[in-house]
């Protein structure tokens, strides 16, 4: 027996039992990725003390509905992230001043060591050992050992309560196919949350994709929302 | 201060790019590192790699046929090319740590007599974009920086010991600025070429970190 997921129609439907200090990863590598409909659809829930994993969160693009936005809106407590601030040194983005004000937590994680991390949430794994962040302030406080003569340290998973992602297409078995840079964290951040849902351009029937170029198998995929724009 | 003319941007950019060997798989950092895929020599075939996802970057999209959903780890829109492949972050970032990338060119605030690399925080901000930055300070072969020799307020930014905090220790292999280009040897910083019009003992004057400077250094070509 094949199993189908439930597709919305309503972003708002789709987050409705996201919880107060609910831990979300939000997909996307500038904006290809960025789940915008479901981000909107948390922001109007307007639920808060979020703990938010994503690539970039400083929020300061308002045509971009991404994990920064969610910060912007004063709905986190706490930001795990490789790119807290905007990339122009003269604009200051939502982290700097919250967290000046003692209002929000940042953990600044390189971005490959954020995405194993992920992965590492996803596969079952209880860390891994790597050579990124040594000798700098990322390897205060974490175990250290030599592998082939070269230092390492030891880097934890990273789980969540829920994930939102983007992709093109679904079928209705929850199988992903994605468009080019849209990739991005979407394939890793879907392996590594307890409810994990996507906001797609197009649902097709079970069996409507080419089983060559899914990147995401429908078993690690939740909940569907078709997108109603682009 | 000497207000000899400085090399531009362009040029240090220049100079990275003869650095490319043919074949090679390279990461350009954002800012003069971005400007290098438009000088490799005639005849090189070079594979950019974005820790967007995108292995075989060709080059930036025409104004009007920007695709969303195409980006380089700047965010610029690149146009389709042949020979592209897809790829999430964490295959991206195996890339880059398993030794599959070649060359990386990054941008820096500082860089020391050891290799030592500065390029993420300034302390001033108190929060910083790390990015991919450190994974490939760890994981790049080989690391060329490409930058201005001193900042804004004429401080040098090849220094002795870094004061900012670090990306990478002994990392760095070259460094090509606006008025040099320095090998770091197990000597120490070696001036190898000197920017046009200017002479060893002029650079060094400019430069916080003590040089070792052989007896010939030729003029940087291109």
């Amino acid at each position: 027996m094949i199993s189908l997921k439930p597709v919305y129609s309503s972003a708002d439907q789709a987050v409705a039992d996201i919880f107060e200090g609910a831990t979300i990863m939000v997909a996307g590598f500038a904006r290809p990725g960025v789940p915008q409909e479901l981000v909107k659809a948390l922001i109007r829930k307007g639920v808060g003390k979020l703990t938010v994993i994503a690539n970039a969160a400083h929020g300061t693009r308002e045509d971009l509905a991404d994990a920064g936005r969610l910060v912007a809106a004063g709905l986190v407590r706490k930001v795990i992230t490789s790119f807290p601030a905007p990339t122009r040194a003269s604009v200051e983005g939502y982290p700097e001043k919250l967290y000046r004000q003692g209002k929000l937590e940042v953990e600044t994680v390189p971005q490959g060591t954020l995405s194993e991390r992920i992965r590492a949430g996803g596969i079952g794994l209880g860390g891994f050992w790597v050579r990124t962040g040594v000798g700098t302030v990322f390897e205060e406080g974490k175990e250290k050992r030599l592998f082939n003569g070269q230092e390492h340290i030891l880097e934890r998973p990273l789980r969540a309560d829920f994930a939102l992602l983007r992709a093109r297409v679904a079928d209705a078995l929850g199988n992903l196919v994605y468009d080019k840079a849209q990739r991005n964290f979407n394939p890793t951040m879907a392996m590594a949350a307890a409810v994990t849902i996507v906001e797609v351009d197009e649902v097709v029937e079970p069996g409507g994709l080419d089983s060559e170029s899914i990147a995401t198998p429908g078993i690690f995929i939740d909940r569907i929302v078709k997108a109603q724009s682009g | 201060m000497t207000t000899k003319p400085r090399l531009e941007r362009e040029v240090i950019a220049m100079r990275v790019a003869r650095e490319l060997p043919d074949g090679a798989y390279v990461n350009l950092g954002i800012g003069i590192p971005t400007l290098v895929s438009n000088y490799v020599p005639e005849g090189r075939v070079v594979i950019y790699h974005s820790e967007s996802g995108v292995l075989n970057c060709g080059p930036l999209a025409e104004e009007g046929e920007e695709d969303i959903d195409l980006i380089n780890a700047g965010g610029q829109f690149l146009k389709k090319a042949p020979g592209m492949s897809f790829f999430h972050s964490a295959d991206a970032f195996g890339m880059i740590r398993g030794g599959h990338i070649d060359v990386a060119v990054l941008g820096a605030l500082q860089v020391s007599e050891q290799g030592d690399l500065a390029n993420w925080m300034l302390p001033s901000r108190g929060i910083g974009n790390i990015g991919g930055a450190m994974d490939l300070a760890a994981g790049a072969k080989r690391i060329i920086v490409a930058m201005e020799h001193t900042d804004r307020d004429g401080k040098s930014k090849v220094v002795r010991r870094c004061t900012y905090p670090l990306t990478g220790r002994r990392c760095v292999d070259l460094v090509v600025t606006d008025l040099a280009v320095l090998k770091v040897t197990p000597a120490g910083l070696e001036l190898r070429e000197v920017a046009p019009g200017w002479t060893p003992a002029e650079v060094q004057a400019q430069t916080e970190a003590t040089l070792v400077i052989p007896r010939d250094v030729p003029e940087i070509a291109l």
